[in-house]
């Protein structure tokens, strides 16, 4: 926006100095890593870049990690949706308390996220005995991993829809609803195409930690290769094991998918500010 | 479809907006509530709409009992003060909604729809916009969509809240006049919140004049401006000049001024405050010896159709009164003058 006018509030060579350093930064710490990631998967030649991925192993924690992103997304877009409505609709005992938890997530580490599960569900845990008892296994299986995916990824939804339909007020729907339409006519057809754009914007973001989420998943995980590794633990596992090249082939494709995110957000928030 | 509110009281959290407030709107009538702002009009508005529920009290529409009634169910038009036109939907998608959202048996086919639509627009006067969305349209514009959007259901009620709030002097003068011809054609009953006297009394058959969530008074545009209830309502519909004084025996005086004071017949000396609009006062340049005081011109301001006229009374209190611009012409008035005013009219409430 500034690029345009002729206002000058700095130097030229403040302002040179300024971009270039920010440049340089990203230079260094984005471009260059990504460069290496694609360029260590493909350093023993397309064919391994392409059996690391087809091997069964990787092609498990793949699923498993498509599996979690398939439960979190329209699990929190339906609770970040309510939790929104609730929030700028409504004043309510514990509304203030509503909106601190939500943000939860955000302020504690991830691998304590992944503990609390261990310490709630684990065998020693809280709900050890009874889930032992009931032949229910939640920690160091699938429903742990789907858990913390889902416990790390619950604010974005809300934080993105709060801030808009708060600002957008309540008028329209009470309008909509004095026009005869019924709540589920209202939300559909008046709420909904209000609150499209931010909503999707919330939902790449959760998308992309669901697939990329590493700390609390791995405290749940087990890593039983198969069985409850996702990609981003098999990099890990594939690394430690010297395995670079396979380690790197499956961090490729969870770089494409952030880099697929990157541009689908930037599509959505740009029509957001339109 | 007439109304009815009996005894409605609303609060919101220990803040009481409407206190006991009854009302009666008969079918086919134009009512403004009118009042400053805080004084419970809108929310008034909003409990009959069905958009708030009382605390107490009951709505009776045609002598039905609708308290509990949802607000889709009440057969009301809202016109909300900032319009609350979907945004993401032509004007003609806009007042196309309420025909939309109705269950498939009472749904009107699509081409009615568009016949009904078209007719509004005709209406409302803004045919050639159908098919922009509502930033594009100016405020005026705006209101126009909002009303004919409103009318497409059909109401049994027209409620509208401070419909022209938003708009500039010059427009908003002129759509409360559409808005009185309008009523006139369709006969919707029809209450419109203001806070503006000019524009309740200008366009609405009755005025019901609200503050502190209580109805001051309920009166034809002329009564309650020339029989005003109590002082409330005198101070907010118009101009006035207030002289403390006192009422003795059917008399009132204020300084050495003595005046009938018929209805006011008590025994006993009372104070009293006297409230005298600026057109009911007289100037004159010599004195003729009865009900006159004396007073220095201070300022005049002859803008407009009356020239207004500040005085500052013998015994030092502003007076304003205002004169037609041939009396004025005849009087010569200006800052320093020496003159006489006669009350002609006065209201006495007492202290």
């Amino acid at each position: 926006m500034m690029a345009g006018t002729d206002r000058r509030t700095e130097s030229r060579v403040v302002r040179w100095t300024l971009t270039a350093v920010a440049l340089a930064f990203l230079l260094c710490f984005l471009f260059v890593p990504l460069a290496v990631v694609f360029m260590q998967a493909f350093a023993e030649g397309v064919r391994a870049y392409w059996m690391a991925l087809v091997e069964p192993m990787s092609l498990a924690a793949l699923r498993l990690t498509a599996l979690a992103a398939l439960v979190a997304v329209p699990a929190n877009t339906l609770f970040g949706l309510a939790a929104a409505w609730a929030i700028a609709r409504f004043d309510f005992p514990g509304r203030g308390l509503l909106i601190t938890l939500i943000d939860l997530p955000f302020a504690i580490s991830p691998v304590v996220s992944g503990l609390v599960f261990v310490l709630m569900f684990g065998a020693q845990g809280l709900l050890g005995p009874w889930l032992i008892a009931h032949d229910i296994k939640i920690v160091f299986a699938v429903p742990g991993i789907l858990l913390a995916t889902m416990f790390v990824t619950v604010p974005f939804v809300a934080r993105e829809l709060i801030p808009v339909m708060q600002e957008q007020g309540s008028e329209e729907e009470q309008a909509a609803l004095a026009l005869g339409a019924s709540g589920w006519q209202m939300f559909r057809r008046v709420t909904l195409p209000n609150i499209r754009w931010a909503l999707l914007y919330g939902v790449v973001l959760l998308n992309a930690r669901a697939i990329g989420e590493f700390g609390a998943v791995s405290m749940v995980s087990g890593h039983i290769r198969g069985q409850t590794n996702t990609a981003a633990l098999h990099v890990e596992i594939l690394y430690n094991e010297y395995n670079f090249a396979a380690a790197f082939a499956v961090a490729s494709v969870l770089a494409l998918m952030a880099l697929a995110t990157l541009a689908a957000k930037s599509i959505v928030g740009r029509r957001i500010t339109q | 479809m007439s109304i009815e509110v009996v005894g409605l009281t609303k609060r919101f959290g220990t803040f009481v907006a409407i206190t006991d407030v009854s009302l009666r709107v008969e079918t086919g009538e134009l009512v403004a509530l009118l009042g400053p702002s805080g004084s419970g009009k809108t929310t008034l508005l909003r409990v009959i709409a069905g958009l708030e529920i009382p605390d107490a009290g009951s709505i009776l529409f045609d002598g039905q009992n609708s308290t509990d009634r949802r607000i889709a169910d009440r057969r009301v038009g809202f016109v909300f003060q900032h319009y609350a036109l979907f945004r993401h939907m032509s004007v003609f998608e806009n007042i196309a909604f309420g025909l939309r959202v109705r269950p498939r048996d009472r749904r009107p086919t699509r081409a009615d729809i568009e016949q009904r639509v078209h007719r509004l627009l005709d209406l409302v006067q803004l045919e050639a916009m159908a098919d922009r969305f509502p930033s594009q349209l100016s405020g005026g514009q705006r209101q126009r969509v909002a009303l004919a959007r409103a009318l497409a259901v059909e109401p049994q009620v027209l409620l509208l809240d401070e419909p022209f709030g938003a708009l500039d002097a010059k427009v908003r003068k002129e759509l409360r006049r559409w808005l009185r011809r309008l009523h006139d054609d369709l006969h919707v009953t029809s209450i419109f919140v203001t806070h503006d006297q000019e524009e309740a009394l200008e366009a609405a058959d009755r005025v019901v004049v609200m503050n502190q969530g209580r109805v001051e008074q309920v009166g034809t545009p002329s009564e309650v401006y020339a029989r005003p209830a109590t002082p409330f309502v005198y101070d907010f519909l118009g101009d006035v000049n207030l002289f403390r004084g006192r009422i003795e025996r059917g008399k009132a005086y204020i300084g050495p001024l003595e005046f009938d004071a018929p209805g006011h017949a008590d025994r006993e000396a009372r104070i009293a405050t006297l409230y005298i609009r600026p057109h009911q006062l007289e100037i004159d340049r010599v004195g003729n010896g009865e009900q006159q005081f004396r007073a220095r011109v201070a300022r005049v301001n002859p803008a407009g159709p009356f020239v207004k006229v500040d005085l500052v009374a013998e015994w030092g209190d502003p007076v304003r009164v205002e004169l037609s611009q041939e009396r004025y012409l005849a009087l010569a008035l200006e800052a320093g003058t020496e003159v006489f005013v006669r009350p002609k009219d006065m209201s006495i409430f007492i202290a």
